[in-house]
């Protein structure tokens, strides 16, 4: 113990220290900014649906149900690496995906839609990215989880990756009781 | 002289064709200039998520657009900073101001560089203190002033011995 402790062996120890504090600190991911709106209501609102934009739709609609709400744009090229593994998804009918359809144009929407396929319900069209800044969004793709109460559970940043969906969407879902 | 003047008159005239450009560029920056002020002044409180190491004031991101918009719509509803600043820390978290508040899960970030200093001037002065007291040349010993002695072939001033040397 003593060993140790001697003046010999502290620049040794402080480099320890400072090594632990930078493999933890390099294992971080900067562009993930905790969200404060885990466990709160999901912010309400009403927007027009893409499909047909004089139908409108808000959250409330889906009391009693978990499903996930994605915010996509066409212009959003992580969006496409993501879409697949939501399309899979939709497949399964685990759970109802809602999307987002954020500061985009209608047109190019839709067509984007018929390009890779449409995994969504329905998409919301958010042009102004208001609906957007309610939820917190910076960076598109993302992902909430919202429970049977309309209280965001979860938030995943960046595009859905089947790791993550197999590790942590799903097994909340299935927590949730979809 | 005409060369100079014909200069002169090129240059105001390119500097007069400049000004509406940049003017362009930028239009709603010049709606209400004092309203204008207000929403930078609060817009360089705040972090831009995208570019993390900008302002939203400095930011060219679309969502730091947006948000001094929606800065603008808030002020001219007659919102204080204050209830503005508590917007944005709503949905992006306390991450999006540029002065994090003192809480207990920020108080590493305000008390650690304090508390760095501090335990570098412990050690510093531990460290100096004892190189003091190291510094002092070690006297000779009853032994080695005899043998120097005996050398040197004359009496040695017995300061040099340790008996004198009430550090040692």
């Amino acid at each position: 113990m003593k060993l140790f402790l001697s003046k010999r062996f502290l620049p040794l120890i402080i480099f320890v220290v400072m090594l632990g504090f930078l493999a933890v600190g390099l294992g971080l991911n900067p562009r993930e900014v905790p969200s404060p709106l885990i466990n709160k209501p999901a912010p309400s609102f009403t927007l027009p649906t893409l499909g047909s934009p004089d139908k409108t739709f808000s959250p409330q609609d889906l009391r009693g149900k978990v499903w996930l709400l994605n915010v996509w744009a066409s212009w959003c090229v992580a969006c496409r690496i993501e879409h697949p593994v939501l399309v899979e998804l939709a497949k399964t009918g685990v759970v109802p995906i809602y999307g987002l359809n954020y500061k985009d144009k209608r047109d190019d929407a839709i067509r984007w839609l018929g390009n890779f396929g449409d995994p969504y319900q329905q998409s919301l069209s958010d042009t102004e990215g208001l609906v957007g800044i309610d939820f917190g969004v910076y960076g598109v793709p993302e992902t909430f989880v919202i429970d049977k109460a309309g209280v965001i559970r979860l938030k995943h940043i960046g595009p859905v990756t089947p790791e993550a969906l197999q590790n942590t969407i799903l097994p909340l879902i299935r927590k949730l009781g979809a | 002289m005409l060369n100079h003047l014909l200069s002169v008159w090129l240059v105001a005239l390119s500097v007069a064709a400049a000004i509406p450009a940049r003017a362009m560029e930028a239009p709603p920056l010049a709606a209400d200039p004092v309203l204008e002020a207000r929403v930078m002044v609060i817009a360089e409180e705040l972090r831009c998520l995208v570019c993390q190491n900008e302002t939203i004031a400095a930011s060219q991101a679309d969502l730091a657009v947006d948000l001094r918009k929606q800065i603008r719509v808030k002020l001219a509803q007659g919102q204080s900073q204050q209830q503005i600043l508590d917007f944005m820390v709503d949905r992006y978290g306390d991450f999006v101001l540029y002065r994090p508040p003192l809480k207990t899960s920020t108080v590493l970030l305000w008390v650690g560089p304090f508390a760095l200093l501090l335990v570098a001037v412990v050690v510093m002065t531990l460290n100096i203190r004892r190189r003091r007291r190291a510094g002092q040349p070690p006297g000779l010993s009853a032994d080695e002033l005899r043998r120097a002695q005996q050398l040197l072939g004359e009496p040695l001033d017995p300061k040099h011995s340790v008996e004198s040397t009430p550090t040692s």
